[in-house]
């Protein structure tokens, strides 16, 4: 049942490090995780690896296996060859603090700049009426596990640092989305999805859908919706005009 | 070499709350709202915490599907769930205010499941005698920190994230001993941080990480347990350890994740190896009177509850776990070492996917079971510890001033086993009420500030860095803590024996001695061995507390069953174990009377 899993694992700091191997006795059922836990504790006690719920809930063990960002605690051994060395980096996306782990702060940092929820008031009751089917929407977008796999993945960001400072990556763009599909939201939030988050520069290659762990349709349902109500508010001649002349206020009809 | 330098950081705030999960971020939220200054310090990112992996719901009487619910039957349900030994004012409480706390999140951008007429959907859970929990699919958890954390986010509270704190400072100088701040450390840069504050909440969660088998992250090392005890605050009920019926057992990798109890809620039923629905042999004579005593009854209770009773599956969770139990030891168990948890047979494919999304999830990706044609292999799981610091049921408050505590870590609201579903809603009634009177509590402080002491920061300091000091031959903390998991788990387990317990004392005396020479290697810098070394003592001191009070206590009751005295004893019904810290380090145990509830609640309990 067991055997001798060969890996390589990146280590080092911001300074530099580089890869190394080690050799780990794994077993049945077991997860990338379970193996790089096993070499810390019994190989190198001082292995940087973040890690919170090991059941693919917290989003915390996100990493880079084989050059693919994904979850330590949700890759299972048995996907790959027994032969075969198994490498696990850092998220390339981050700076590096120490080994596996990297600095997510850009994440944080763009989550403060979002505008918060803002309800219209409740029924007379003190309770508020949604329909299930208007949820969902939103439900789904919520099911993000912030494992910034898909931030780590978008190439706009990935390749390109001087982007961060004008894109908010499609975690949030999925949180602009779930903000302006909500049935009790009042804000509009399409002007700063554009122009704060930088929506328009996402041209929907689709690797963040690809990565993400919870199988949420990042593309295809928030943010290709969320381009076109940006593009109906911001560039509709007739919503244009109509905002101007004050005879359409409610402008957020749906394409 | 490691950097041996204690220079610290200081932060000044009127309210510092460590921890953030569920009760973390409400208080924090109370504290701000209330004008208090105020930080959350936590050991991983924001929005990492346990409460994320909360699945089933959050049990409130809203009444939105059975208009006979109200606070009183939520009230009795916990009560009795408990085994009477709850704090009767925290139930009360909690069984008010928890509707008002769920509408709270929806106002906070929560987007629950709904029912056909709009309103929050509530679903049956174990020990509620009506489908009364506010739920998100099987994801509840995430969808309460994600919408806390966005709250905080949005009303700009500071957070201290990967950072722990690992000894509470105390001003002593005015005559009294009261909270002055916190010490901790940035996991990082492995940098120390003084934070001066009036005020400490503990939401630190739980113990679980002290136990091989646990659906509870390494976070769960009990560390405001031991942060109060240290500080010469009193535990309360540390012999009630709650072990979830149903925990994944296979693959090994994954042995001790959770099942959620919904699925029990939502129609699946638990079988033998010989198929029998076994819960039918093992309804306690307390439970008789309310709990159906054959299949159909129990089938027909999910739509008609006027007229039948509740499925045995859905006893409380102490009673499920101890009746798998038996299961397994009789040989009656699934092949690998469980029993079965069938849904497949009793719903279509469709609503297990709709209702369990992540539990349909989480056995396809980690065990190759599609729960919607098989049945799942489960087996019990450390999840949840009833006891915790004692505090004044109102405001959260410990027995030293400034210091208060809420959700998990704080103990009382549970008696003897905490309901499902009651926990949600325990962090949110608790945590805003801490958070409002410590930042009440830091307000009456602003003449006379605590003042943090010098010599207290430098020993702590000094603690915090002995393990870099010991030069090689010394102890693995991994290895050390893997010997502290197997013992808690053969020992202080499920089913405890006065001898059983003994010889964990004497484990434990000789881990504790052993603690003292853990050697990690590296320097501070993110430094996951030196994490664990520190978190050790926290885990051996508070085994320590549960192993010496289920010693103590000679009766079987809720999360604390003795094999070698197997029924529920009424002269214990009355009293509290209540642990403290004796001058010499070790914990000194106490009989304490139960608070006597008011006529008018233990009304409720008469002819029923």
């Amino acid at each position: 049942m067991g055997y001798e899993l060969a890996m390589r694992l990146w280590r080092g700091d911001a300074d530099g490090g580089e890869l190394r191997d080690f050799s780990v006795e794994v077993s049945e059922g077991e997860v990338v995780l379970d193996a790089i836990h096993r070499v810390q504790a019994t190989q190198a006690g001082d292995l940087a690896v973040r890690w919170n719920c090991k059941a693919g809930k917290c989003g915390s063990c996100s990493a880079e296996i084989n050059g693919r960002p994904r979850l330590l605690c949700m890759t299972r051994l048995a996907d790959f060859d027994q032969a075969e060395t198994i490498t696990v980096t850092p998220l390339r996306a981050f700076p590096v603090i120490r080994d596996l782990v990297t600095d997510v702060s850009y994440n944080y940092e763009k989550a403060r700049e979002l505008p918060a929820f803002a309800p219209a008031p409740p029924d007379a009751d003190g309770k508020r009426r949604m329909m299930q089917v208007d949820v969902e929407r939103g439900q789904e977008f919520r099911k993000c596990i912030e494992c910034f796999l898909c931030q780590d993945t978008c190439h706009v960001v990935r390749d390109h640092e001087e982007n961060k400072q004008a894109f908010a990556g499609p975690r949030f763009f999925l949180r602009y989305a779930e903000l302006d599909m909500h049935p009790l939201d009042t804000n509009d939030r399409r002007a700063l999805a554009h122009d704060a988050a930088g929506i328009g520069l996402c041209n929907i290659t689709k690797c963040c859908t690809e990565v993400c762990p919870e199988g949420i349709q990042i593309t295809d349902n928030a943010i290709i919706p969320m381009k076109e109500r940006v593009v109906d508010k911001k560039f509709d001649p007739l919503v244009w005009l109509g905002a101007k002349i004050g005879r359409r206020t409610d402008d957020r009809t749906e394409l | 070499m490691a950097d041996t330098s204690t220079d610290a950081e200081t932060v000044q705030y009127d309210v510092v709350v460590v921890g953030a999960g569920g009760a973390g971020l409400r208080a924090a939220i109370a504290a701000h709202d209330a004008g208090a200054r105020t930080a959350i310090v936590c050991k991983s990112l924001l929005g990492k915490a346990h409460t994320v992996m909360a699945e089933g719901g959050i049990a409130a009487a809203m009444g939105n599907l059975w208009p006979d619910d109200g606070w009183q039957v939520h009230f009795r349900d916990t009560m009795r769930g408990g085994k009477m030994l709850n704090h009767w004012r925290m139930a009360q409480l909690h069984a008010q205010e928890a509707p008002d706390r769920v509408l709270e999140l929806e106002e906070w951008g929560a987007l629950f499941d709904r029912l056909d007429n709009g309103l929050i959907s509530q679903r049956d859970f174990g020990g509620h005698r009506y489908a009364r929990l506010a739920h998100v699919g099987d994801r509840t958890g995430l969808e309460m920190i994600r919408t806390l954390q966005q709250r905080a986010v949005a009303l700009g509270i500071d957070v201290f994230m990967e950072c722990t704190v690992t000894d509470l400072l105390i001003d002593e100088t005015a005559g009294e001993r009261r909270i002055a701040g916190a010490f901790g450390y940035w996991r990082e840069s492995g940098r120390f941080l003084v934070f001066e504050a009036p005020s400490v909440v503990l939401a630190t969660g739980g113990i679980g990480k002290s136990y091989e088998v646990t659906s509870n992250s390494w976070e769960y090392t009990g560390d405001g347990h031991s942060l109060a005890l240290r500080a010469g605050a009193s535990l309360v009920n540390m012999e009630f350890v709650q072990f979830h019926p149903t925990g994944m057992v296979w693959p090994p990798s994954v042995k001790g994740i959770l099942v959620t109890e919904s699925v029990r809620g939502d129609g699946g039923v638990l079988r033998n190896c010989e198929g029998k629905r076994f819960m039918f042999d093992y309804i306690p004579e307390y439970f008789k009177a309310e709990t159906a005593d054959s299949e159909d009854e129990a089938d027909r209770w999910y739509d008609d509850k006027a007229n039948n009773r509740r499925p045995p599956e859905l006893l409380p969770r102490d009673e499920v776990a101890r009746a798998i139990n038996s299961e397994i030891k009789a040989g009656r168990g699934s092949p690998h070492g469980g029993v079965f948890l069938d849904i497949a047979s009793r719903r279509d494919a469709e609503f297990i996917k709709r209702r369990l999304p992540s539990m349909y999830h989480q056995f396809k990706e980690l065990a190759d079971v599609d729960i919607t044609t098989e049945a799942m292999e489960i087996g019990p799981t450390c999840h949840y510890v009833m006891g915790g610091v004692e505090v004044e049921p109102d405001s959260g408050a410990s027995l030293v001033p400034g210091l208060y505590a809420a959700g998990e870590v704080a103990g009382g609201m549970h008696g003897s086993n905490r309901l499902g579903g009651n926990s949600l809603s325990d962090l949110l009634v608790f945590g805003r009420r801490a958070g409002e009177r410590s930042a009440e509590h830091a307000q009456k402080a602003e003449q006379g500030r605590p003042q943090v002491q010098q010599a207290a920061v430098q020993a702590a300091a000094e603690q915090a860095l002995a393990p870099f000091a010991i030069e090689g031959g010394g102890e693995n903390p991994y290895a050390l803590q893997q010997e502290l998991q197997a013992s808690m788990q053969e020992l202080v387990g499920i089913i405890r024996t006065d001898e059983e317990l003994v010889l964990a004392r004497e484990k434990l005396t000789e881990l504790e001695d052993r603690a003292t020479r853990l050697v990690v290697h590296g320097d501070r810098r993110y430094n996951p061995g030196w994490h664990l070394a520190l978190d050790l003592a926290n885990m051996l001191l508070v085994s320590e507390c549960i192993a010496v009070a289920a010693r103590a206590r000679t009766e079987s009751r809720g999360g604390h069953t003795r094999e070698d005295f197997p029924g529920t004893d009424e002269s214990w019904g009355d009293v509290n174990l209540i642990v403290t810290m004796g001058d010499d380090g070790h914990v000194v145990l106490r009989r304490q009377p139960l608070p006597q509830m008011p006529d008018d609640l233990r009304e409720l309990f008469e002819g029923k």
